[in-house]
């Protein structure tokens, strides 16, 4: 079927660089799965929804009279009003995270209490009242 | 008073680029538009140009104005000024909201738009009428928005007494700049994009397409490099988390079109140089607006949360997607239609500087997509299933690397090719020593550092031989000009290189700089969280840091609690008197912590206040410990000197002889363009 050299050597290119393509898809679908982050809350946390053994991040509001500190660890509870999930974490906090104010951590459910290796307190919410418009009309 | 003006005089520019906008690209919608007088119709277009960037440059002032003097009867000044706010702050507050930013993208627009219809006399009457159209066809969408769902000077009536200020996270000099410098780059890509649809609209490309927009092109990526690097700069002075770069989807959205906008430029040398990869040039040039314009859909629009996106209002969210959607629409089908006229170009071998420039293009692509797919993905997966969720750093850094590492070696060998067709053992013979050098210094110094790693080694060895290959390359094209009888001092002999040359050259040795920079960084940083009481001492690495203690103090319009850290180097040298602050600002009581960072050509250390940690029963106040956070970031300055330099090559390049366009062809060609635009 393929007659000239000149027409092989073309055939074998364009294989070698849809190897090449598909190659490189497959490579950043898979660190693409590997590196997916799930964001539950603790209603679902609590249901056994999350999977434990993987990084899932959990947000909701930082239940007020919660936090604990000693030293460097922090403890407190993640809440979305019907159910709270207990939070550990060792380190420096973000600026706006609060008591009574959203927050997003991300770790792993270890035997029921969550561990956290990063918190990400929301800046928007906390700084985006309603419109002011709205209030003085 | 002033707020209306200013809206008058938007409105004015807004019906001045519609009507004269449509009517030419009604009047010139055809490949031959008989009938038109084009030395009239650039006459119009040019006038235009220039009224709307002055109307909307005064109506920019009156906003400003309207901030400096805090008159809180305007709604978008009550929500994001204060009286207690500094002065420089309040002007910079004037693109401080969406509404006011939005006003500094149009104003940019306008400015490109005038720059254009300055510089381009020497243009073919027809393209040049074509282009000016698009960007006032462009600048009508854009001021329409701006007017119907973002108006800055809406009124607040009655007046508020006090203003709710300026995010205290933008209260910073970098507010001043960052913002202005990455839209300059954002919207630049507008103009590459007016040439490329022109062209496509002209169903041909002159041969010397390329090289009116290389220029153009070349300032936009300038610019947006410049503000994706102060961006980062900014983030990691003030954030307090010690990273410079998040993959936030914020910062993918100036990464993407910086990452098209790299291509453009590589492949409009090879469609400038040789007329070759012609309809991927034009393709680029889309796509690099394209992004840009996503850019600002997707920060803008309240679609992600993050420092940049204001208030939601999904009304903006969908015009700009509506307006994305038209505009990439139409230019993407113009594209389609036209793209058999223009052709592929000229041929080349495979191993040639076009075949290497393609596929540093093709490895740019490849990282555009993958960043594209993590930052769009989470939001589609979103809107159809529901579910949050996200990826981290680790899937882009994952990615990233090994596609973008190899294009430091390929840019090593580049200089080395010729274009058309050049042998590999030519290619590869002049860097197989330096190669080899760069692998034993980078192994050595990586196994003296330890922990060994082999990305780092090849993170640096990357790094040297595209130093090396870069500056040998120059060296020898200075010493052939002698050698071929050029008596000339080297300063002269530089000249004849050409603007383009050197900028070319300073660019990528800050390509070098920054993936030496890169790999050091990522390799070599470490992080200490940590409880220190005043008087406390800390090793970290070759510094001792010592807690003196945290002190009361005020600002402008905000409380501080003012740290002081001693950084002593060897025998209790004090280096260096670190201050970092917790400051709680008074008009919105958030607190913002600033960083201390001590910097240096080799090493930054990073220190940041945590909280006040409750002392324990029996202990004394006075011996109040505080969390803190230290970093030390290894040849961290380099990652921006690196940056600065590709900013500065791109902005070298524009003073090329080649792209001062002659200016005695065009009269000649204006007669006859009207049927065919002439080889200007």
């Amino acid at each position: 079927m393929i007659k000239s050299p000149t027409r092989r050597k073309r055939l074998l290119w364009i294989v070698a660089i849809a190897v090449a393509v598909v190659a490189t898809a497959w490579g950043v679908i898979r660190a693409f799965n590997d590196n997916m982050v799930f964001f539950y809350t603790p209603t679902q946390v609590l249901a056994g929804e999350a999977p434990s053994g993987r990084s899932v991040r959990i947000g909701g509001m930082v239940e007020t009279g919660s936090v604990q500190r000693e030293g460097l660890t922090i403890s407190f509870r993640m809440t979305d009003l019907k159910h709270s999930v207990p939070v550990s974490y060792t380190g420096v906090l973000p600026d706006l995270f609060r008591e009574g104010k959203g927050a997003v951590a991300q770790g792993e459910l270890k035997s029921g209490v969550f561990s956290a290796s990063e918190i990400l307190a929301k800046h928007d919410e906390n700084y985006m009242p309603p419109k002011l418009g709205k209030d003085a009309k | 008073m002033i707020a209306e003006i200013g809206q008058l005089l938007l409105s004015l520019a807004f019906a001045a680029s519609l009507v004269i906008g449509l009517q030419h690209l009604w009047g010139l919608r055809r490949v031959a538009a008989p009938g038109v007088d084009l030395a009239a119709a650039n006459r119009i277009l040019g006038t235009t140009a220039f009224l709307t960037f002055v109307l909307v440059a005064a109506s920019f002032g009156l906003l400003a104005t309207l901030f400096m003097g805090s008159d809180f009867s305007v709604l978008n000044v009550a929500e994001n000024s204060n009286t207690l706010l500094p002065l420089q702050y309040k002007f910079a507050a004037t693109w401080g909201s969406h509404e006011g930013s939005f006003l500094l993208w149009n104003l940019m627009l306008c400015g490109w738009t005038a720059a254009v219809a300055l510089a381009s006399n020497a243009l073919a009457a027809g393209y040049r009428a074509r282009v000016l159209t698009l960007l006032l066809v462009l600048q009508a969408f854009f001021l329409l928005f701006l007017l119907s769902s973002s108006n800055p000077f809406e009124r607040l009536l009655p007046a508020v007494a006090e203003g709710r200020d300026l995010n205290p996270l933008l209260q910073d000099p970098f507010m001043v700049i960052h913002p202005p410098m990455l839209y300059m780059g954002y919207v630049g890509f507008a103009v590459a994009f007016a040439f490329a649809v022109a062209a496509l609209m002209e169903g041909r490309l002159d041969p010397t397409w390329a090289r009116w927009s290389r220029p153009w092109a070349n300032a936009a990526w300038s610019f947006l490099t410049i503000g994706i690097l102060l961006g980062s700069w900014w983030a990691y002075r003030e954030l307090g988390w010690g990273g410079w770069w998040f993959w936030d989807p914020v910062e993918n959205a100036s990464l993407m079109p910086w990452l098209a906008g790299t291509a453009l430029i590589h492949s409009l040398a090879v469609t400038d140089k040789r007329d070759a990869l012609k309809s991927w040039t034009i393709l680029l040039s889309l796509v690099a607006f394209a992004l840009s314009l996503l850019g600002t859909f997707l920060v803008r629009s309240g679609v992600l949360t993050s420092v940049h996106a204001f208030a939601t209002d999904p009304k903006r969210g969908i015009f700009i997607l509506s307006m994305l959607m038209l505009i990439v629409g139409a230019s993407l089908v113009l594209y389609a239609l036209r793209t058999r006229d223009i052709g592929l170009g000229g041929r080349f071998g495979k191993v040639s500087r076009e075949s290497f420039l393609l596929a540093n293009n093709v490895l740019m692509s490849a990282a555009l997509g993958a960043v594209m797919l993590g930052t769009l993905y989470p939001l589609f997966a979103e809107v159809l299933s529901g579910r949050k969720m996200s990826v981290g750093p680790p899937y882009f850094e994952a990615v990233f690397v090994p596609l973008l590492l190899p294009a430091a070696y390929l840019m090593a060998v580049a200089p080395n090719l010729r274009w058309k067709e050049s042998t590999l053992p030519a290619v590869l013979r002049p860097m197989l020593l330096p190669t080899l050098a760069a692998l034993l210094l980078a192994t050595a110094a990586v196994l003296w550092l330890g922990p060994f790693k082999w990305l780092t080694v090849l993170g640096l060895t990357g790094a040297l031989i595209l130093a090396w290959g870069t500056a040998d390359h120059a060296r020898r094209q200075l010493a052939k000009l002698s050698t071929n009888g050029d008596s000339g001092s080297l300063g002269a002999r530089a000249g004849k290189l050409g603007a383009s040359y050197w900028g070319m050259v300073i660019a990528h040795l800050g390509v070098a700089a920054f993936v030496a920079g890169v790999s050091m960084v990522k390799s070599y940083e470490f992080e200490r969280d940590l409880v220190m009481k005043p008087a406390e001492t800390v090793q970290v690495g070759s510094n001792r840091i010592t807690f003196i203690g945290v002190d009361q103090g005020s600002g402008p319009n905000y409380a501080t609690q003012h740290g002081v850290f001693e950084l002593t180097e060897g025998e209790g040298k004090v280096i260096y008197l670190m201050e970092p602050q917790k400051r709680m600002y008074q008009a919105g009581r958030q607190v913002m912590t600033e960083a201390a960072i001590d910097y240096g050509m080799f090493r930054d250390v990073y220190v940041s206040l945590g909280e006040p940690v409750e002392p324990k029963p029996g202990e004394a106040a006075s011996d109040q410990g505080w969390s803190v956070r230290i970093y030390v970031k290894p040849f961290m300055a380099w990652v921006w000197i690196a940056c600065l330099m590709m900013a500065i090559g791109g902005g070298t390049t524009l003073f090329d002889r080649r792209y001062r366009l002659r200016r005695a062809a065009a009269p000649a060609t204006d007669a006859a363009s009207a049927s065919s635009p002439a080889q200007a």
